[in-house]
């Protein structure tokens, strides 16, 4: 059983700060690392590999230094990892971005499964797994709280939903989409660190994975970021009754007769 | 910024590993282990799952290699927010060390690799009710029948005993040899006629289990026996060479956690309309504090390195000297956390308190401050007379 990964670096959150001339994330030394979700993600295909054999492989795109991200799942337990890499890949949206990763994957073949996380921290569309999925022409389920079952032929899978969760069957290949809580990732172990320093990374370009440059990059993307604005929060102070029990139960019928809730 | 002690990549990992553990898996549940007096093998699992219990181990038993050094980073790392649960670990180290120090290749390769995964902890029994700071009073006899040896006797405060596998025990095989006749043996839980007596209830450091053990004709094969007969007092005071920079690691890691602790409350804390940290006797206890702390880890650090340079046949006066500084600074240290803290120090609410009960141990164990002080001066006595042949 062979997973690929597919992993984000994005900026750490924790102290991110928000240009209010441009609306875009400062990152002068904003650290970056691994989109949350994506820990879950390559935690799930390490445990895949753990119960039925096989190999966890994690990719990226992303520019030169997303080479850390790589080495961090490495650690935390995957076997090989590749960086798709290529000047031409930048402005993707994600039309262009799942076209490019479907077109690695293809190139790295031989997988049963792919997982990624549900969304991106920083751009939180969700669309690049179910992208990629439909330029591979293969299932997907999105939003995966668990894996019910798998085997070396089938897999099934809870999906979340608003008013609880869908059971859902699946043969190979396919690919997941998964949220946040669905195990918990493991702290790197100390031959893990040592062995991700010297893990050799391969870096894939256009070239090598043969994609069209007409659909990479900005030229490959459909939306633009037209403006990104910050929104003024309101803050709508709600209304604190005080008295006693009966005093407040008239008080609030009151209200919500005012309001027409009642 | 903080000091640079120069270490390598892999002594970084060390400590980013420990570091996480410490607050993702240790601190939600130090006040649970340190209420319910319960021995955390949850956490034991964690540390092995890391390769905690490997830093130190030799890397052809399975471990890592990096010597009383990795071992020190580990204990000091989880030690700044939980003084208890990592001696589990630390314990392990000392009954690792007799083996590591005088064990067979057989011995070594027995043992040593469940003990470098996690597998097994281990544990370390010299001292008895009649025979504390004076190891040579043992009364625990080992009579040799045969192939065999038979133990009787108890042991006293013996720490992970009853939760440990592996236990390296003290024994008098030969009474007319006082200290030379002492000899030591690995027991295994299990073995014929070693039993568990009772389980002490402590100031501090309660998620650490302390146990007595008991030896009623226990028989065991002579294969268990490390060493020669009669090189167990040397075994014993070469292992302590090796561990008391693991207990001072301990008691600087309590203290680096109290001290941090007392920082944020005193910048938070107001009274007489400002932050009590504006009040100069404070900084000047925070100054303080910082000071001996950072003077403690130089001179641990620089014995650890002494230590696995391995140029010197023994280290027992740098060691001593290690775990008497280190340890009395922990306790200076925390009681002062305390008296920032105020009347909140005394209470559960905040960890100070804990941290002050669990650095007394460090005075204690592995010989008091007093034995340290003994163990300083003879060395000195020694080096003078040595000097001056
Ligand atoms: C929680 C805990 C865990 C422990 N774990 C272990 C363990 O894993 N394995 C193990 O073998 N032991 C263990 N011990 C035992 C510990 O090492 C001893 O308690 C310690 O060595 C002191 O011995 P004692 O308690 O008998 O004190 P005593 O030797 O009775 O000392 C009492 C006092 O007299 C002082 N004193 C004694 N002799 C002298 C002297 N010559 N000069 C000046 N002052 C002196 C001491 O400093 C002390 O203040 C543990 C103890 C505790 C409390």
């Amino acid at each position: 059983m062979n997973v690929i990964v597919c992993i984000k670096q994005v900026p750490s959150l924790a102290n991110v700060k928000i240009d209010l001339e441009t609306g875009r994330f400062k990152r002068d030394g904003i650290e970056s690392v691994i989109n949350p979700f994506d820990k879950y993600a390559v935690e799930e295909g390490v445990r895949i590999r753990e119960k039925i054999g096989g190999k966890v492989i994690v990719i990226t795109m992303g520019p030169p230094q997303a080479e850390s991200a790589l080495r961090e799942t490495i650690s935390r337990g995957a076997d090989e990892a590749f960086l798709i890499s290529d000047k031409i890949f930048g402005g993707s949206d994600t039309l262009a971005t799942s076209y490019t990763l479907s077109s690695a994957i293809k190139f790295i073949g031989n997988y049963d499964i792919i997982i990624c996380g549900k969304q991106a921290l920083d751009g939180a569309t969700a669309q690049v797994g179910p992208g990629v999925a439909e330029m591979l022409n293969i299932p997907h389920v999105a939003h995966v709280k668990k894996i019910e079952f798998i085997d070396d032929k089938l897999i099934r899978v809870e999906r979340m939903m608003e008013d609880g969760y869908d059971l859902i069957e699946s043969s190979f290949p396919v690919l997941l989409t998964i949220i946040e809580g669905i195990n918990s990732p493991r702290i790197p172990s100390l031959r893990g660190k040592m062995f991700s320093k010297k893990a050799i990374i391969k870096t894939l370009d256009a070239e090598t994975i043969g994609v069209d440059a007409k659909k990479t990059g900005l030229n490959g993307s459909p939306t633009q970021v037209m403006k990104v604005f910050v929104t003024q929060q309101q803050r709508n102070y709600g209304k604190k009754f005080s008295g006693d029990v009966k005093e407040i139960a008239v008080a609030l019928v009151k209200r919500l007769s005012k309001l027409g809730i009642v | 910024m903080v000091m640079d002690y120069m270490l390598s990549e892999e002594e970084q990992m060390i400590v980013e590993i420990a570091r996480t553990i410490a607050i993702e898996k240790i601190k939600p549940l130090r006040d649970y282990y340190d209420e319910k007096e319960e021995f955390p093998w949850d956490i034991v699992k964690e540390f092995a799952k890391a390769d905690l219990f490997a830093t130190y181990i030799p890397e052809e038993y399975g471990g890592f290699g990096k010597g009383v050094m990795g071992l020190v980073l580990v204990v000091e790392e989880l030690c700044k927010v939980d003084g208890a649960i990592s001696l589990s670990l630390a314990a392990t180290a000392l009954g690792a060390f007799p083996i590591l120090i005088s064990g067979s290749e057989e011995q070594k390769k027995k043992y040593l690799p469940d003990i470098a995964s996690g597998k097994k902890i281990a544990a370390f029994g010299l001292t008895e009710a009649g025979a504390g700071s004076d190891a040579t009073g043992m009364t625990t006899t080992a009579v040799k029948d045969g192939d065999y040896y038979i133990l009787n006797g108890s042991k006293r405060f013996i720490t992970n005993g009853g939760d440990a596998e592996t236990y390296v025990i003290f024994a008098k095989t030969n009474h007319s040899r006082g200290a030379r006749g002492i000899s030591c043996f690995i027991l295994e839980k299990g073995d014929p006629g070693f039993n568990f007596g009772k389980k002490e209830k402590k100031m501090g450091i309660r998620a650490s289990s302390t146990r007595e053990l008991v030896f009623n004709d226990c028989k065991i094969h002579k294969c268990r026996l490390l060493g020669r007969e009669g090189q167990g007092l040397v075994i014993a005071q070469t292992t302590l060479d090796n561990s008391r920079p693991g207990v001072a690691a301990q008691a600087l890691g309590i203290a680096t956690g109290a001290l941090n602790e007392a920082v944020d409350y005193a910048r938070k804390r107001v009274q007489f309309g400002q932050p009590i940290i504006s009040f100069q006797i404070i900084q000047h206890m925070l100054a303080d504090m910082a000071t001996e702390i950072e003077a403690a880890r130089a001179l641990l650090y620089a014995s650890a390195r002494m230590i696995d340079s391995g140029k010197v046949r023994r280290t027992s006066k740098e060691s001593a000297m290690t775990k008497l500084f280190c340890s009395e600074v922990a306790m200076k240290v925390t009681t002062n956390a305390v008296q920032i803290f105020g009347g909140y120090g005394y209470t559960k609410e905040y960890p100070v308190e804990k941290m002050m009960r669990d650095a007394k141990i460090t005075t204690l164990y592995e010989g008091t401050s007093q034995i340290q002080k003994n163990e300083i001066a003879l060395n000195l006595i020694k080096e003078y007379v040595t000097k001056s042949k």
